[in-house]
């Protein structure tokens, strides 16, 4: 499957943090064709491996590679007289993007409704300045409340309904893209890594709840204990209103981490890989905790050797953001050339401090 | 369905083309005479028995959107609103820009670069930008030029209890119904007026209405509707699945009394629901249509729609049909010289 079709079922798909498994299937039958081995743990995590060419099985190295693939949303709180729904959020939403947004409410089925509030007619003028609470909206499914009632519980999911769209150049736009991006850029690597010899068995992770709690890559990295982990989120991409400083351009290739939460010398040998083969990359520059798998990774059991890659993304955490394709594509060719040149001989240099 | 071909077309006011074409191809081979006025409305008339008074029946073609002003270094589209557009209905939506309907998206600033305070203040017009996802301003050029109207990218979908999701139900409820009346009445004249440019002052119906010269007008529109839970029923202009909403007044007009006392006596009589919409905010043709010429005789008959003037606006099924056979009952008896 072309990873752009792919990441359109991925992007399309549902699975706001903790509810997954809609996923599930797409991801497995998609990465099955390229690994050896493909699981789902305790919490939810599909873990794929693809075994190396080093003779000792015992000995060989392991890289565990993850994307988190729950996606932000909302969950059914209260249901009122007239059927409205009343909903909180998963995950951080900015209240302001989600007022007149269609939405798919997954109760006994899927529910088509819209996040609708006071009209501005109604309102004092001086309201009109103001963002609209989170609290102050409804959920519209369109049935009297013992219907509603009948086919949604408290406690249901609530994602977005946005199909992704095609932009100019190699550019697309949807929903959930933080970090099905990551999921597609899994896919590409492992397509790479079939074209070439690696040593390492690598471990393909699509991780559980990131956005509320890293729960996934936690629980994974454990099992599985890497060598060295590699986590692969989005970047802030670069926006009018957003200093250049916090920002990394599109089309510009991977953003590779810098700080704190990564382990330098690797970080090095990735920069350095990516020069031998040309592939275009930007940093990234975080001193502390990064916020993604790639800090649950660094302090699983006794401490994991962590990178992080970010693809850059414009509008995180909106059902708009838009992406550049080749982004993706570099990704998965940097990590698939960087798996490939780590070895029983080199690894132990690469980790000393 | 004829009302997703009419809502799913673009016709931001002043750039009414699309619509009209559509329009026209359906009423074409119904009315016995229909031209394009000069400022863009359609003024079509049904020869059917003649009474002796004018009754004109119109609905407004063009819808809330968005129009580029500017394109910036980076081939970011900056615009402006053109009509009633609340600026927090904006963000993070797609739209589609242009004639060839090119997608793009008004973004958002990320969460987490904002600052606390942020999210309590609404985004300004002047803060918000398309992007089409071009590289430079050179690349957007090629394909998006100033003037350029943009509409929401909003597809018909129908859903819950026989309820409709569109984009501009404002007023293409008014178009759909209007052009029902065309096809199926046959035994009554009336002039049947599709307007332009309502939504940024009422453009078209005055001249329309000097043309046509009216005695009696009704105004077929999609009006507020906000029934929400808690809240005192005087707060509430129009409920969904109550029937079709009969004006009282307007920031435009003062119905005339006996029209409409004669309106609820037909809808009475037939056994057909129907509620006063109760709020005199917002204003529609019908204050430039009474008070053409000599002025004429109005009302006006809406379909309520929750979350007007956004990219998602909703109406009942059962609220369009009972519009309907109010107004085939109204054009009835104004035949019967009852009216």
């Amino acid at each position: 499957m072309e990873t752009k079709v792919f990441l359109e079922l991925l992007s399309n798909g549902k699975g706001v943090s903790g509810f997954e498994y809609p996923l599930q299937n797409t991801i497995i039958s998609a990465f099955d064709k390229y690994l050896d081995d493909i699981s789902v743990d305790k919490l939810g995590n599909v873990i794929g491996v693809k075994k190396g060419t080093y003779k000792d099985n015992e000995k060989s190295i392991k890289i565990m590679i993850a994307a988190h693939m729950d996606e932000i949303g909302f969950m059914v709180k209260d249901i009122e007289e007239n059927g409205f729904i009343r909903f909180t959020n998963v995950g951080g939403i900015d209240p302001r993007t989600i007022l007149g947004q269609e939405v798919i409410v997954h109760g006994k089925e899927d529910l088509f409704g819209v996040i609708g509030s006071k009209p501005p007619h109604l309102q004092e003028p001086k309201e009109h300045n103001k963002a609209i609470k989170m609290e102050d909206m409804i959920i519209d499914i369109g049935y009297p409340k013992d219907k509603v009632e009948e086919l949604v519980s408290i406690g249901d999911p609530i994602t977005i309904r946005r199909n992704i769209k095609n932009f100019l150049g190699n550019r697309i736009a949807g929903k959930a893209l933080d970090d099905r991006a990551g999921v597609a850029a899994l896919y590409e690597c492992m397509k790479e890594l079939n074209k070439i010899n690696h040593e390492v068995d690598v471990y393909f992770v699509t991780t559980v709840q990131e956005e509320v709690s890293m729960a996934g890559a936690l629980v994974s990295t454990y099992k599985i204990n890497p060598d060295i982990g590699i986590a692969i989120d989005v970047g802030f991409g670069a926006t009018p209103e957003l200093p250049r400083a916090s920002t990394v351009e599109l089309g510009k290739g991977p953003a590779i981490t810098l700080g704190g939460n990564i382990h330098p010398n690797l970080r090095k040998e990735l920069v350095k890989i990516a020069k031998e083969y040309n592939i275009p990359n930007q940093i990234e520059v975080t001193p502390g905790p990064t916020g993604t798998d790639a800090r649950a990774m660094q302090i699983t059991r006794d401490g994991i050797p962590s990178l992080l890659l970010s693809i850059p993304l414009r509008y995180m955490h909106t059902s708009v953001e838009l992406l550049d394709m080749e982004d993706i594509k570099n990704t998965g060719k940097l990590l698939a050339f960087f798996i490939a040149s780590i070895s029983n001989e080199n690894l132990e240099g690469l980790l000393c401090y | 369905m004829l009302l997703k071909e009419l809502t799913e077309a673009s016709g931001v006011s002043g750039n009414e083309k699309e619509v009209r074409d559509l329009i026209i191809s359906e009423i074409k081979d119904y009315v016995d005479s229909y031209k394009i006025d000069r400022i863009g409305n359609i003024i079509a008339y049904k020869k059917g028995k003649d009474i002796g008074k004018k009754l004109m029946v119109t609905a407004h073609m063009d819808e809330v959107g968005l129009m580029i002003k500017d394109i910036d270094n980076d081939g970011f589209l900056k615009f402006m609103t053109v009509g009633g557009i609340d600026k927090r209905i904006l963000v993070s939506k797609p739209v589609l820009v242009g004639k060839d309907k090119l997608p793009g998206v008004i973004g958002a600033k990320p969460i987490h670069l904002q600052k606390p305070d942020e999210r309590t203040k609404a985004l300004n017009i002047e803060e918000l930008y398309i992007d089409i996802g071009a590289r430079s301003k050179e690349e957007a050029e090629k394909y998006v030029s100033v003037g350029d109207y943009a509409i929401f990218d909003s597809e018909y979908i129908e859903f819950g209890e026989e309820l409709i999701k569109a984009k501009a139900l404002d007023n293409r409820v008014g178009c759909s119904l209007l052009i029902k009346l065309i096809r199926e009445v046959t035994d009554i004249s009336f002039y049947a007026v599709f307007t332009v440019m309502e939504e940024v002052g009422l453009v078209g119906a005055g001249p329309a209405a000097f043309e046509v010269n009216p005695d009696y007008a009704i105004i077929l529109e999609g009006t507020l509707c906000y029934d929400m839970p808690k809240l005192d029923t005087h707060l509430i202009p129009t409920y969904l699945n109550k029937g079709p909403a009969i004006s009282l007044i307007d920031r435009t007009t003062i119905y005339n009394k006996d029209l409409r006392n004669k309106i609820v006596e037909i809808a009475e009589k037939n056994n057909i629901p129907y509620q006063f919409r109760k709020t005199s905010m917002g204003g529609n043709d019908s204050g430039k249509i009474h008070t053409t010429r000599e002025g004429s005789i109005t009302a006006t008959i809406s379909v309520p729609c929750r979350y007007i003037h956004s990219p998602a606006s909703v109406m009942s099924k059962k609220d369009y049909d009972n519009t309907y056979a109010l107004l085939k009952e109204v054009l009835s008896q104004f035949k019967k010289e009852e009216l």
